[in-house]
């Protein structure tokens, strides 16, 4: 072996460990989940032929058809990208549960920005609404940030009060002359002007087909989160300052500016999903357009194990979970609630490695005791 | 009674913490058992006392071999431990403490207090414990708390005592009357395990020594016919030099001059009380106090970690009273924290990762706001062989590595680089022979080329070994200050200086 791969391997990176983690339990704790999710349909009086009817169709409407596919993807943008955010706060030790109201306050941006230039040329009009968004998410996030590093208060605490605050905030603005579509009563935002819009994909196969430019996007972040935690500096501080606060601030790692500069970065990155979700998919703003995005993106985040390559798998699968979970409630009648149960197990199963381990011990190397002192 | 430990094995996995262990404790004895931190002490005790069950061999008590599924069993066999932590509840009386688990009850579940009080003052008069059954737990010194935990174990009507390293938190004063108390616990036929890493210490209170090294007992014999070489070449497993080499003391220019620095905890009390102090190149300021009298504040202050209410700190003539940590590690300052596990390095990351804590975003390291982890890992690679840090890589996680060898890789990080100032704080607290040597040669090797060196110890021998001025710190204050050089300084005399005595 060569000596950089001999590095590789052992790095912490994509070592054996990375493997069983980011693979192996994610991958077993989904097959928990569904068998799960199975007895849970049988307990719910549903019939064998039925539950392997929609399992099939959960299939079929993730990854069977190119317009699966697309719904999957298309789905898994906005997770990825706001999970990308969470996963950069956890690794910095900030437990950030206000994802959903950063990407209410990046969407709006959007919109405003995107209307604002609906004169501009696409080069100019969608980069502009796009990095609004991710500066009114970054903002947003950034006063709990501030607020933690200034005042000491609690950045959960902080983030969820956030979130109720954005929910009536995005009510009111929507009423507002400036955002309101002309000639309405009902809160609605103007429609994104067809230069603000992140272009479709597929459409020249089947004008139906809804993946967008957005998922561009979301690879771009993924390597762009990935530099920043393990390339760069700032991201050397986050991830000092996650795992051991004290050592960072005894080794000149300035702790109330790293977390400002993280909740902001998070914010950014909910910020961009919120911006995906109005230019990409639903051309407007309306109220509740955030979907509970930012809360799935926990969940994304904390099944990704925080790490950029995992949360991109994580999103897709949650993005599979969705669009396969529509199909099933079409095919086989079962309520989509169900797939709001796996993807409630799967985060269980994933919380406790020691269980899915216990479960299906094929593939793990053989745990060593505990490293005690002797 | 007489415990003995037949063939004991004990394996974690694949790792041997235990192998082929024998070992006789006899009433009316000392067993002194040395060994550096590793070597398996803690597990054999732990063996002994019912928390492990070993893998192979048996334990045999008064010639019958007995199995323990827990603590409890041990305890009920008259084996009890004092653990090198307290476990006391502060809040609670003595007598409270003492019964806590096995309280005596009256009728309707009533506790019965009184009869506890009671047994507590005799058992104290009957060993000489001097403790007084009523006061709260928090408001005694260590050295009484050690003997209210003494206490304990006695009233479990234990006859086989093990002390666990229970000298590291005394002064030398509390240290001889801790001997007394051994010894008088041996008089009235209790047999007594001494664990340390001290050789002196060892030497002096044990009727037997045992000496263990990775994980087997390597050596024993008679500690009046063994010298301190003999055992610290048994306990590492090769010779060891004590003396710490270093050039003439010839001290140059101030290079630290602290005024009048008065520093608070983070409740408000004073723990740094109006405290001037100088260091000059070339020279090793050492600072003896018992833990507690203000010296973590003082070095947290000079660090820059935590704001001076009053007071001036000059470093070569610079004002540095209000310099952020990363300022001063600018200009020259390496600072050695006296918890390496929570403030020196981060246990979850690399060896590389560690090395480069404090400086991975200079120049050397960092390119526009990126890191150049070819560069770090090429500079971690030489200073892990310069500074002898013993990792299968320097992509191992820091956490897994011994702690002689994590305060290494600390040492070379703040070593490895222009400095002028060195603060080392309990710099080899708990650490093996071998490593402590090391560590101290390199802190000679930074003096001789002329930096300031201040070091906090709460282990006088490592003050009196290395300095070449002494300062006792108590209460916040410096209230005595030696120098070797000039006068021999006698142990007994600083050690009262330590417990507040005037000078």
């Amino acid at each position: 072996m060569s000596t950089e791969m001999n590095q590789a391997v052992q790095g912490r990176l994509i070592g054996r460990n990375q493997i069983e983690d980011l693979v192996l339990v994610p991958l077993y704790a989904l097959v928990a989940a569904l068998f799960l999710g199975a007895l849970v349909m049988i307990a719910t009086g549903v019939d064998l032929s039925t539950i392997g009817q929609s399992f099939i169709a959960l299939v079929r409407g993730s990854v069977g058809s190119l317009n699966a596919l697309s719904e999957t993807l298309t789905a898994a943008a906005p997770l990825v990208l706001a999970g990308l955010g969470l996963a950069l706060g956890f690794r910095a030790g900030l437990f950030n549960i206000g994802a959903e109201g950063q990407v209410i306050m990046g969407g709006l941006a959007a919109v405003v920005a995107g209307v604002a230039m609906a004169d501009m040329p696409a080069v100019i009009a969608l980069p502009a609404a796009i990095i609004a968004g991710a500066l009114a998410g970054a903002f947003y996030a950034g006063i709990a940030g501030w607020l933690r590093a200034a005042t000491g208060a609690h950045e959960v605490i902080s983030t969820i009060m956030l979130n109720l605050i954005s929910y009536r905030l995005l009510d009111y603005l929507l009423r507002t002359p400036l955002i309101q579509k002309e000639g309405r009563a009902d809160p609605i935002s103007k429609s994104i002007p067809e230069a603000a819009e992140l272009p479709r994909l597929l459409t020249f196969i089947d004008p139906n087909l809804r993946l967008h430019a957005g998922v561009f996007l979301m690879l771009a972040m993924v390597v762009v989160a990935y530099w920043l935690l393990f390339r760069s500096k700032m991201g050397f501080e986050f991830r000092a300052s996650g795992e051991n606060a004290i050592a960072a601030r005894f080794a000149g790692i300035n702790a109330g500016l790293t977390i400002v500069l993280a909740m902001a970065v998070a914010g950014a990155l909910a910020g961009l999903a919120g911006a995906n979700q109005v230019l990409g998919v639903l051309g407007r703003a309306t109220p509740g357009f955030s979907a509970g995005i930012g809360f799935d993106a926990i969940a994304v985040a904390l099944l990704g194990r925080s790490h950029p390559v995992g949360v991109l798998f994580a999103g897709v699968l949650f993005g599979a979970l969705e669009a396969g979970g529509r199909q099933m409630q079409v095919d086989a009648g079962v309520s989509i609630d169900l797939i709001g149960i796996i993807q409630a197990l799967i985060i269980v199963f994933i919380a406790a490695p020691l269980l899915v381990k216990a479960i299906f011990p094929w593939g793990f190397r053989r745990t060593r005791s505990k490293e005690e002192e002797v | 009674m007489q415990v003995e430990l037949k063939n004991i094995t004990k394996r974690f996995g694949s790792v041997v913490a235990n192998k082929g262990v024998n070992l006789t404790i006899r009433p009316g004895e000392v067993l002194g058992l040395l060994g550096e931190n590793g070597a398996g002490k803690s597990t054999l005790m732990n063996v002994l006392c019912g928390l492990y069950s070993p893998t192979e061999g048996e334990i045999v008590v008064d010639g019958t071999p007995v199995r323990f599924d827990g603590p409890g069993d041990a305890i009920r066999a008259g084996i009890g431990m004092v653990h090198q932590h307290f476990m006391l509840i502060p809040v609670f009386t003595v007598a409270e403490n003492v019964v806590l688990g096995v309280e005596p009850v009256g009728r309707f579940d009533h506790l019965d207090l009184e009869k506890a009080r009671a047994q507590v003052r005799r058992l104290s008069e009957e060993y000489g414990l001097a403790v007084d059954a009523d006061a709260l737990v928090e408001t005694l010194p260590v050295g009484v708390q050690q003997r209210v935990e003494i206490i304990k174990v006695l009233f479990r009507e234990a006859d086989v005592l093990i002390l666990d390293e229970p000298t590291a938190v005394l002064t030398p004063q509390e240290v001889d009357e801790f001997f007394q108390i051994v010894r008088s616990l041996c008089d009235a036929g209790k047999a007594i395990v001494f664990i340390t890493h001290k050789l002196n210490e060892i030497l002096e209170i044990s009727d037997r020594i045992s000496v263990i090294r990775r994980g087997e007992i390597v050596g024993s014999g008679d500690p009046k016919k063994l010298t301190r070489p003999d055992l610290a070449e048994m306990m590492v497993g090769h010779p060891v030099d004590f003396n710490v080499e270093r050039a003439p003391f010839d001290p140059g220019e101030v290079i630290l001059d602290v005024s009048d620095l008065t520093v608070l905890h983070d409740d408000g009390a004073v723990a740094v009380d109006h405290l001037s102090l100088q260091i000059r190149s070339g020279e090793v300021v050492g600072i003896a106090g018992v833990q507690g009298n203000g010296q973590s504040a003082l070095i947290e202050t000079l660090a820059g970690l935590r704001p001076p209410a009053g007071g001036k700190v000059l470093f070569e003539g610079a004002d540095i009273t209000t310099a952020s940590p990363r300022a001063r590690h600018r200009m020259g300052i390496a600072h050695i924290p006296e918890d390496r596990q929570a403030a020196g390095l981060i246990g979850s990351f690399t060896v590389a990762e560690n090395m480069v804590l404090d400086s991975y975003y200079s120049a050397r390291f960092s390119n526009r706001g990126s890191i150049d982890w070819g560069r770090v890992n090429a500079a971690a690679t030489t200073a892990t062989q310069d500074y002898d840090v013993r990792t299968p890589s320097i992509h191992a996680t820091a956490g897994h590595l011994s702690g002689g060898n994590q305060q290494k890789l600390i040492v070379a990080r703040e070593l490895s680089r222009d400095t002028r100032l060195v603060i080392a704080g309990q710099p080899t607290r708990g650490l093996d022979v071998g490593s402590i040597a090391y560590i101290h040669a390199r802190l000679m090797a930074a003096r001789d080329e002329g930096d300031g060196i201040l070091i906090v110890s709460s282990e006088l021998d490592e003050i009196l070994s290395v300095s070449d001025r002494i300062l006792v710190m108590f209460k916040g204050r410096i209230v005595a200050e030696y120098e070797p050089n000039k006068a021999p300084v006698d142990k007994g005399t600083i050690g009262l200086a330590m417990a507040g005595a005037a000078p």
